[in-house]
């Protein structure tokens, strides 16, 4: 049986008074354990203020929402290492924020870096990797945390296509090696077809659930999905010329 | 969209999930084949591309960059007394007047036999170390406070940013009374200079700290202590130096303010008595010898300490260009 990771029960959000403007509204969402979902929308629609509603960086006006009891690991769009540190010393910081002691950390640092293929760069700095191989530190980062419920903010959405292949696969590799529970922010639908086992669609302004796909069933026609989602996507967007 | 279409449209959705669900069967929960490379393949690629992605930065060896940083002031140092040397040659003004180069260097010469000008080094440098030393331990911590309390940033801001416009050449005449002249009076004029830029420099770092970078920290599972020790402040660190050189500035220029005014008591013979000294004897070549030390410490301070540290600082952050071509 699924046990349930990540609960959203009627989650609204506004910035500001009762007047300011809904951003989300009523959302439900479950999300299993160990289970790949992607939230999908267009710019605006709140996806990654639901992110970080979630990870606890902001307060939900109402609703609740229920994460494991360690919280959970984000990963931004900008890799959002420390400049200062090397690859290495930057996972080693989520490993003692974490509260690994310190023989342990360099070890645990250099597997995880081993990990997302990139044990020869583990002395250089962020300005010496390439944005793949910087998104690929954060992963490992992330990963440090040792928390089951990774969170992802359009994480290569500034990443050249050749680079995001790449990064798919590594991606979906580290999933199933490290059964996390990953929930994944992309305003790109096959970005979303091709990872996630569950696509969720968020209208706009405000965001709500405005559709869910399955993407794992066997002999399911990626394509002919894909072009469903990008129909009602492009749907919910056109409402919002009115 | 009214909310009940909404609504409408939602259960339609999750009808049709639910139906693709059930026509997937129990396999639904099972992991669709997807096209994957082998690992093997997969980190041969990610290797290549990393490798097409980053240029190994090629440093260039500390003599030629030392040279580049070096011979061009050198250049023009020799260009200039050249052109002094021969305005004095062609124009032959009153040497007491307008002294000349070798004038001046004979005034090196003699101050230095009687002993004076390694004396008035001596005790100005170390003044004007230890008084900066006392101003960054005064104004860190100040820093650090008004940095990290919007409150506090808010009411003493602008006073801080007063101080560190008011010359601090006012603050002598009120230390002499206090103080008399004595060295208290010295460091006294030395933090009201320096302890307001090494605040603002501080604040200022901190405020530039990109909010990402918090962000992570607090989801990384930082406290406020952790925040602050791990992150603000190394990622502060650009600002904070920028403070402390300027901090330096502001205590050489007080320090020598407070040594040509305040004189004798039990002040020790400084550069400023050394120029005071220079102006009441009519000695111009004197008091030039005096500027050109003041100046010449004020520039190898800098190229120095700070220029080295702040170079290694922003390299390894990747904010200085790489390699010699600019």
């Amino acid at each position: 049986m699924t046990v349930t990771a990540i609960r959203l029960a009627g989650v609204g959000k506004r910035f500001g008074g009762p007047r300011s403007p809904l951003v989300l509204d009523g959302i439900d969402l479950d999300v299993a354990e160990g289970e790949f979902v992607c939230l999908l929308g267009a710019s605006g629609c709140g996806k990654s203020t639901l992110l970080n509603l979630v990870a606890g960086l902001e307060a939900p006006t109402t609703g609740s929402i229920e994460v494991p009891g360690d919280g959970a690991a984000v990963m931004f769009q900008e890799s959002a290492l420390m400049p200062w540190l090397t690859a290495r010393r930057n996972v080693e910081l989520a490993l003692r924020l974490r509260g690994v002691p310190r023989p342990g950390r360099r070890g645990e640092a250099e597997r995880l870096l081993e990990l997302v293929n990139l044990a020869d760069a583990a002395e250089q700095r962020p300005h010496e990797l390439s944005g793949g191989m910087r998104q690929r530190v954060a992963l490992a980062r992330a990963l440090a945390q040792d928390r089951t419920v990774l969170l992802m903010d359009e994480p290569f959405a500034a990443l050249d296509a050749i680079t995001r292949d790449l990064l798919h696969e590594e991606l979906e590799r580290v999933w199933r090696e490290t059964g996390r529970t990953i929930l994944f922010v992309t305003h790109n639908v096959h970005e979303a077809v091709r990872l996630a086992q569950r696509i969720v669609l968020l209208s706009s302004r405000p965001g709500r659930v405005a559709g869910e796909w399955r993407t794992d069933a066997p002999g399911l026609d990626a394509q002919s999905v894909a072009r469903e989602i990008t129909e009602r996507l492009r749907k919910e967007i056109a409402s919002n010329a009115a | 969209m009214p909310p009940e279409l909404v609504r409408d449209v939602l259960a339609e959705e999750r009808r049709i999930a639910e139906e693709r669900r059930i026509a997937a069967g129990e396999a639904a929960e099972s992991l669709a084949p997807r096209p994957s490379t082998a690992s093997g393949e997969l980190r041969a690629l990610e290797a290549g591309l990393d490798r097409l992605q980053t240029a190994p930065a090629e440093r260039e060896p500390w003599w030629r960059r030392a040279a580049r940083g070096i011979l061009p002031p050198i250049i023009l140092l020799v260009v200039l007394l050249a052109v002094w040397q021969a305005y004095t040659v062609i124009a032959q003004p009153r040497p007491d007047l307008y002294p000349g180069p070798l004038d001046v260097l004979a005034s090196v010469g003699s101050a230095w036999d009687t002993g004076r000008l390694q004396l008035a080094v001596g005790t100005s440098l170390e003044r004007g170390i230890v008084g900066f030393l006392i101003a960054a331990a005064i104004g860190t911590p100040i820093g650090l406070l008004l940095a990290e309390s919007r409150p506090l940033q808010r009411a003493f801001g602008p006073f801080v940013s007063g101080l560190q416009v008011l010359p601090s050449v006012a603050w002598v005449p009120a230390a002499i009374i206090w103080f008399g002249l004595s060295d208290a009076t010295v460091y006294f004029v030395i933090l009201m200079g320096a302890v307001p830029s090494i605040v603002n420099g501080l604040v200022a770092g901190v405020r530039q700290v990109p909010p990402q970078l918090r962000r992570v920290g607090r989801v990384l599972g930082a406290n406020r202590a952790e925040l602050a020790a791990l992150v603000v402040l190394p990622a502060a660190l650009p600002g904070y130096l920028a403070g402390l050189k300027q901090g330096w500035a502001f205590s050489w220029r007080s320090l020598m303010a407070a040594e040509i005014i305040a004189t004798g008591g039990s002040i020790g013979f400084g550069l400023g008595a050394l120029l005071d000294q220079g102006r009441q004897l009519a000695d111009l070549s004197a008091v030039f010898v005096a500027i050109l030390a003041i100046l010449f410490i004020g520039i190898l301070v800098e190229l120095a300490v700070f220029a080295p540290l702040e170079r290694a600082l922003l390299r390894r952050r990747g904010l200085l260009p790489a390699g010699g071509a600019r």
